[in-house]
């Protein structure tokens, strides 16, 4: 099988005034579909700039990075854009909705961008299977500002699915939320992972890092470890022991 | 992206800040707005001036008394009378292409009749005189030139003579006084309206030159002589001759006197209105200006306040272009809106100030579609290197501006 990612002495060095920051030094790194993997590490450790770079947000410095089996790093602007388009769905930590736009509005966001374009009746259709999957039907019509920050998640997550990706990446898309709303995001991505699809998430939350099958940590921009999880969480039991000790804390 | 999509984005984020983009437009919105006003105003007006000329008759050649230079006038038309009317009856034999001649001695008198006070225009002419006006004799006839030659106490009268002092019924037949002098009303003309230069041609008494010469005005001298040509194409040549034939009956080199084609009265008469549109186009393209700094100054603000929402379409997979064009329809919806608003309002504005001031007013369909096309011309202009500038973004800085 074709690796999904496949990262080969990627560098990225931002030159800010009088020194340059090597914020990534020389990361390889392959990652196989199907895999959920956590990228781990302190702040500053270059996690956002690596997974900027896998997102085709941004540019590597030097080394090679092929997605899908492509060179990305000889493509040009609009390439990527389309890259980032068809093949890639991006979940931030400060989810990045578009203020004052319906939740349904925004997951139409990535199909207005289309090559091949969608009828807008298409599009309603697909936003809204995409919203289902979140679990957040009932809340197309809201505005970001009416939902709470685990509803925003979901809309951004819906958002990152509707264009049927093969990779997922989320950037500590639970670094602004609660336990409870982080466990059942979490739920939300070991089913897109049951499904087929290939899920890479920062985080420097080790519960969090549970939930996922293999945890990559980084330090200076250097990988330190690559193990698999084994003692992996289940988002929907979690969810359940929680409950009943939210129950319990009630009853006392 | 889809054109339709991103249109109602522009409506859209136009909508948000309905206050700004009121403000905005207002500079496109005077700027098409006054112009239109201002160029149904001059078209009215020339179009005025062109039915008037047209009213003078057709393929009419006027000489005038004293000499005018250049575009400007010296004296008053006819005000140093050196013509008679053998000048005319000269031009009549003397000039190819000419079809009748009717020397003209103007005056302005009290008439009476029916016991009523009335000062009209009393005009001398002669029996051609309808033939070159193009002017119909509405009831009666016009006088001959049996009543020329016999010095006839007989006239043609306008319509506002009519008014005012036959009341009831018709005039023909009845007795007119001029100067104490009974005058048989042979003819009324039809009705034609205010001339060129803003008189009523239907308050005139005409009779016979030699009548007005001798009995009226005891005149020497005609005002002016107005002549017919045979054909649109004679006219040039029929102004040359007579030009000549006057200065060969003259001692002096110096002419005293002016030969004015219809085209030439008619071009002096819209000389004005000519500049005015100049002007107008110089203030229509100074606000239109004004107004894209405007729109380039708010897309400006518009795409600094909105690089968190282009790097988030970035980040979805916009491409630069779908930016572009994003921003591009933005400015042009913003700037074509304010030219059709404009356009509309100064409709309106025109319209009333025809009503209220009775002004003539016409709005041209052809200054309409040329203020809608600069108005987007102006927003694709205005809107392009804000546009630019969004499209030009990097996603990951702009998806990190706070
Ligand atoms: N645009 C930038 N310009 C300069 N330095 C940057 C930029 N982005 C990140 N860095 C630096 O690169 C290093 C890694 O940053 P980042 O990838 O955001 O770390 P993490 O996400 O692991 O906290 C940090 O030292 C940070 O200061
Ligand atoms: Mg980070």
């Amino acid at each position: 099988m074709n690796a999904v990612i496949q990262l080969d002495k990627v560098e990225k060095t931002y030159h800010t005034g009088e020194v340059d920051v090597r914020a990534v030094r020389g990361v390889s790194l392959t990652i196989q579909p199907g895999e959920f993997v956590a990228i781990m590490g302190a702040s500053g450790s270059g996690k956002s700039t690596l997974m900027n770079i896998i997102g085709c947000l941004d540019r590597t410095t030097a080394g090679r990075y092929q997605l899908d089996g492509v060179d990305v790093s000889g493509l040009n602007r609009d390439e990527l854009a389309d890259i980032r388009n068809q093949k890639i769905g991006f979940v931030f930590q400060g989810f990045n909705l578009l203020a004052r736009t319906a939740a349904v509005e925004n997951v139409e966001l990535p199909m207005l961008y289309r090559r091949n374009n969608l009828s807008s009746r298409e599009r309603r259709d697909h936003a809204m299977g995409a919203l289902e999957i979140v679990g957040l039907s009932d809340r197309s019509g809201h505005f970001p500002s009416q939902l709470s920050g685990g509803q925003q998640q979901r809309v951004a997550v819906a958002r990152a699915l509707v264009n049927k990706p093969a990779l997922l990446l989320a950037d500590e898309p639970t670094g602004n939320l609660d336990t409870q709303t982080s466990i059942e995001i979490m739920g939300v991505f070991q089913k897109l992972n049951d499904s087929g699809i290939t899920i890479i998430m920062v985080t420097h939350e080790l519960d969090i890092a549970h939930y996922t099958k293999r945890t990559v940590v980084l330090r200076d921009g250097l990988i330190v470890s690559d193990t698999p999880v084994t003692n992996r969480l289940h988002a929907g039991n979690e969810l359940s022991r929680l409950k009943t000790e939210q129950k319990a804390v009630q009853l006392d | 992206m889809r054109l339709f999509a991103t249109l109602r984005l522009a409506l859209r984020a136009l909508r948000r800040n309905k206050l700004r983009t009121v403000l905005t437009m207002l500079g496109i919105i005077i700027g098409v707005g006054s112009v239109i006003t201002a160029v149904s105003i001059t078209t009215g007006a020339t179009k005025q001036v062109e039915d008037r000329v047209a009213s003078l008759g057709q393929n009419v050649v006027t000489v005038f008394s004293g000499s005018f230079t250049g575009g400007g006038m010296r004296g008053g038309w006819g005000s140093a009378p050196t013509l008679t009317i053998e000048d005319a009856e000269a031009i009549k034999n003397g000039v190819a292409n000419v079809v009748a001649v009717s020397p003209e001695v103007r005056d302005r008198m009290q008439v009476q009749a029916n016991g009523l006070n009335w000062r009209p225009g009393v005009t001398g002419e002669g029996p051609d005189y309808p033939q070159i006006r193009s002017w119909g004799i509405a009831s009666g006839s016009m006088f001959t030139e049996q009543d020329v030659r016999s010095v006839a106490k007989v006239c043609v009268i306008g319509k506002t003579v009519v008014d005012q002092l036959f009341l009831d019924g018709d005039p023909v037949g009845q007795t007119l006084r001029v100067r104490d002098i009974p005058f048989k009303v042979v003819g009324v003309f039809e009705s034609k309206g205010f001339n060129l230069f803003g008189q009523d041609q239907d308050d005139v008494v005409v009779m016979p030159y030699t009548s007005h010469m001798r009995r009226v005005s005891r005149a020497t001298f005609v005002g002016s002589i107005l002549i017919q040509a045979s054909s649109a194409s004679a006219i040039t040549g029929v102004q040359r001759d007579i030009n000549e034939l006057l200065l060969s009956r003259r001692r002096s080199r110096e002419p005293d006197f002016t030969v004015r084609t219809q085209l030439e009265l008619a071009q002096t008469a819209t000389a004005t209105s000519r500049i005015m549109s100049v002007l107008l186009a110089a203030i229509a393209s100074v606000s239109l200006i004004v107004g894209g700094i405007g729109i380039m100054n708010i897309m400006l603000v518009s795409v600094t306040e909105r690089t968190r929402e282009i790097g988030i379409r970035m980040a979805v997979g916009a491409r630069g272009t779908d930016i572009l064009v994003q921003f591009l329809i933005e400015a042009v919806t913003l700037s074509a809106l304010g030219g059709l608003i404009g356009i509309a309002l100064g409709f309106t504005a025109s319209k009333i100030i025809a009503s209220t001031m009775g002004w003539p007013t016409l709005t041209p369909i052809w200054w309409v579609v040329v203020a809608s096309a600069s108005s987007a011309i102006v927003g694709v202009v205005s809107g392009f290197y804000p546009a630019w500038k969004a499209s030009n973004l990097d996603p990951i800085e702009a998806l990190r501006y706070e």
